[in-house]
C-alpha cells in the first residue's frame, strides 16, 4: 500500500521519515533464513570469482597418469592438490567446480537481467498504454508462454550449433515472459494514481511517464521476482547441460558436472557427483531464501 | 461460457500452426543438410536422396507439404537417420512410456501435494506444519536431474531395492523412481500453494459460519474449504504439466526408460531434424491443449472469472 508514497524522496521534515527501502532493509535483516541465504550467496560468489587462484591445476589440464585410476589415486586430498579429487578425464575437479559455479551464476544473472530490462519495459508499456495494444502484447506473451521452450531451444541448439551465445539467446528469449506479466499487473494498479495523473496533466510525454514514474515504482516487485528468476535460470541451463546439449567442453557448468558425476556413480568416485551437487544445491537454496526474504520485505501484497 | 471456449480456441489453434511453421523454418535454415557427411556423396545419389525426401522442391512447397501432412494426416515424415523408420513410429514407440509415468507423476504430485498442504494448513504452526513446509522448501531445490542421481544412489546403489533403469513393460518397480524424480519439485510447489490458499480460505467468513453451526472439522474442510482452496492449484497445473513433460527428457536419460525424451536427445546428437521437429510439435500440441483444458476448467469452477 505504501509503495507510491514512500518511494518519492523521503520527507526530510522535522520527523525523520523511513523510506520504503530502509523499511524493507529492516524487515529483510530480521529474517534469519534470508540473511543466512545472503551470506551463503556471498560465499559462493567469492568462491566462483576467487576460487580459481587457489587451484593447483588449470581446469582443462588433463593428468593422464590419473586416468582410469581415479577411484584410488584421484581421491580428494589436500596433499595432491586435488582438493575435490579429479574427474573422469583426470582433470582437477576443484578448478572445474569453480569454473562451473562461475558459468552457472553468470547464466542465472544474465537471464534475470534480460528479464528485468525487457520484461519490465514490455509489461509497463502494455499496462500503461492499455486497450488494444495491451491486448495484442499480452496475447503474444500468452502464446510464447504456451510453447514448450525447452524443446524449441534444444532444436535451436542443434540447428545453429551449441554455443554459449545460443544458450544465452535462448534463455533471454524466455526469461522475460513472466516478468512482463508481473510488471503489467503492477502497472495497472499504479497508472491511475494521482502522481501519474499530475504528470499527465502537466504534459509529460508518455515514454517519460513510463520511465520516470511507472518503472521506478515497479522496482520492488521486479527485484523480488528477479531474485527468484536467477535459480530458475540456473536450473534451466543445468537441465540442458545435464543432457549434454548446453555448455560445451572444455567449458563447464554445474549441470554438466552433475551429469559427469552421475555417469561415474557406479565406479566408486562419488565425489564427482557430490561436490558439484553441493554447490548447486546451496546456491539454489540461498537464492530461494533471499528471494522469499525480499518478497516478505518488499511485496506490498504480503504485508 | 461457449464464447469463452471459442475465444480460447481462436488463440490455441494459430499458436499450434505458428509452432509448426516455426520449427519448419528453423530446420530449413539449418546449415548443412542431414545427409552431408565426411565422404562426399556423388551428385546423382544426392539428387536421388533429395528427391526421395522432397528436399529438391521449392521452399514453400516443402513447407506446405509438411504442414498439411502434420495437420491433416498426423504424418511427421520419415526419420532422416533411421531410413527404415518414420517419425510416427518413433513416437508410437516412446510416447506410451512417457504417458504412463507422466500420468502417474501428475497424480502423485497433486494427491501428495494437496494432502501435505491441507495437513500443514489445518495444523498451522505445529510440528506437522513445519515438517510439511520443510519438505516443500527442500524439494523445491531438487529438480528432476538432481533427484534422479540421488534416488539412484540411495535405492539402487545403496539399498539395492530398485532396478537402476529400463522399463520392463511398466512393471511397478521400474516406474517408481522415474515418477518420484519427475514429480517431487512439483509436489512441493503444489503443497506450498495449497497450504497458503487453505490458510486464506480458513480465515474467511463462510468457514466461520460453517464452524459456528456446529459442523465437524472434517466436514468443514471437505465440503466447504477444499473447493476454493484448489483454485490456485488448478491454475498451477498448466505450468506443472509443461514442466513434467519437459522433465521426462531427463528421466528418460537418467533411467533409460525409453520414452520420447530418449529419442529426442539421441536425435539432437544425430541431427535427426525430422524426429526433433515431430517431438517438439507433439509436445507443443500437448501443452497448448492442456493449458486450454485447465483454463476452461478454471473458468467453469470459479464463478468470479468473466468470460
Amino acid at each position: 500500500m505504501s509503495m507510491q508514497t514512500d518511494t518519492a524522496p523521503a520527507q526530510m521534515g522535522e520527523i525523520q521519515g523511513r523510506s520504503l527501502w530502509a523499511d524493507a532493509r529492516t524487515r529483510f535483516f530480521r529474517n534469519k533464513a534470508a540473511v543466512a541465504g545472503l551470506i551463503v550467496l556471498i560465499l559462493v560468489s567469492l568462491f566462483a570469482i576467487f576460487g580459481g587462484y587457489f587451484a593447483k591445476f588449470e581446469p582443462d589440464y588433463v593428468d593422464f597418469s590419473l586416468m582410469g585410476a581415479q577411484a584410488y589415486r584421484g581421491v580428494p586430498s589436500i596433499e595432491t592438490g586435488h582438493y575435490f579429487g579429479v574427474d573422469i578425464d583426470g582433470r582437477d575437479l576443484y578448478a572445474r567446480t569453480v569454473q562451473g559455479t562461475r558459468i552457472s551464476l553468470l547464466v542465472g544473472i544474465v537471464g534475470a537481467m534480460v528479464a528485468v530490462i525487457v520484461g519490465t519495459l514490455y509489461g509497463a508499456l502494455a499496462g500503461y498504454v492499455g486497450g488494444r495494444t495491451d491486448g495484442i502484447m499480452m496475447r503474444t506473451v500468452d502464446i510464447l508462454m504456451s510453447i514448450p521452450f525447452m524443446f524449441v531451444l534444444i532444436l535451436m541448439l542443434v540447428i545453429f550449433g551449441r554455443s554459449i551465445f545460443m544458450l544465452f539467446l535462448g534463455i533471454g528469449l524466455i526469461s522475460w515472459l513472466s516478468m512482463a506479466r508481473i510488471a503489467r499487473g503492477q502497472t495497472l494498479s499504479i497508472k491511475n494514481k494521482e502522481f501519474v495523473e499530475a504528470a499527465v496533466a502537466i504534459g509529460v510525454p508518455r515514454m517519460t511517464i513510463i520511465l520516470r514514474h511507472i518503472v521506478p515504482n515497479l522496482l520492488g516487485i521486479v527485484i523480488v521476482y528477479a531474485t527468484l528468476l536467477v535459480p530458475e535460470m540456473i536450473i534451466f541451463e543445468s537441465f540442458i547441460s545435464y543432457l549434454g546439449l548446453g555448455i560445451q567442453e572444455p567449458n563447464t557448468s554445474l549441470g554438466a558436472l552433475i551429469n559427469g558425476g552421475t555417469e561415474q556413480m557406479n565406479n566408486g568416485t562419488l565425489w564427482m557427483l557430490f561436490f558439484p551437487l553441493f554447490f548447486f544445491l546451496i546456491t539454489l537454496f540461498a537464492f530461494f531464501f533471499v528471494g522469499d526474504g525480499l518478497r516478505d520485505a518488499l511485496d506490498p501484497k504480503d504485508r | 461460457m461457449y464464447s469463452y471456449i471459442v475465444r480460447r480456441l481462436a488463440v490455441a489453434i494459430p499458436t499450434i500452426l505458428i509452432l509448426i511453421v516455426l520449427s519448419f523454418f528453423l530446420m530449413y535454415l539449418a546449415p548443412g543438410g542431414p545427409f552431408n557427411s565426411e565422404r562426399p556423396i556423388p551428385p546423382e545419389v544426392m539428387a536421388n536422396i533429395e528427391a526421395k525426401y522432397g528436399l529438391d522442391q521449392p521452399m514453400w512447397k516443402q513447407m506446405l507439404d509438411y504442414v498439411t501432412g502434420v495437420v491433416f494426416r498426423f504424418d511427421f515424415g520419415p526419420s532422416f537417420q533411421y531410413t527404415d523408420r518414420t517419425v510416427n513410429e518413433v513416437i508410437a514407440q516412446g510416447f506410451p512410456v512417457t504417458l504412463t509415468y507422466g500420468l502417474w507423476s501428475a497424480l502423485f504430485a497433486v494427491v501428495v501435494g494437496v494432502a501435505l498442504g491441507v495437513a500443514a494448513a489445518i495444523k498451522h504452526n505445529t510440528a506437522v506444519d513445519y515438517t510439511a513446509v520443510g519438505i516443500s522448501i527442500g524439494a523445491q531445490a531438487l529438480p528432476n536431474f538432481v533427484m534422479a542421481p540421488i534416488l539412484l544412489l540411495i535405492f539402487t546403489l545403496g539399498l539395492g531395492w530398485l532396478p537402476g533403469g529400463g522399463w520392463n513393460g511398466g512393471q511397478w518397480n521400474y516406474v517408481i523412481m522415474p515418477v518420484i524424480a519427475l514429480s517431487t519439485s512439483y509436489m512441493a510447489s503444489i503443497a506450498r500453494i495449497t497450504r497458503s490458499s487453505m490458510l486464506e480460505v480458513l480465515n474467511s467468513n463462510f468457514i466461520r459460519t460453517a464452524k459456528a453451526k456446529g459442523l465437524p472439522m472434517r466436514r468443514v474442510i471437505l465440503r466447504h474449504a477444499l473447493k476454493p482452496t484448489l483454485l490456485p492449484v488448478i491454475s498451477y497445473l498448466g505450468p506443472a504439466v509443461v514442466g513434467m513433460i519437459t522433465g521426462s527428457v531427463v528421466v528418460d536419460i537418467a533411467f533409460s526408460t525409453g520414452g520420447i525424451g530418449q529419442f529426442f536427445v539421441n536425435s539432437a546428437f544425430n541431427r535427426d531434424y525430422s524426429v526433433i521437429m515431430g517431438i517438439t510439435i507433439l509436445v507443443g500440441v500437448l501443452t497448448i491443449t492442456f493449458n486450454l483444458l485447465v483454463d476452461i476448467l478454471y473458468a467453469w469452477i470459479d464463478p468470479k472469472i468473466r468470460y
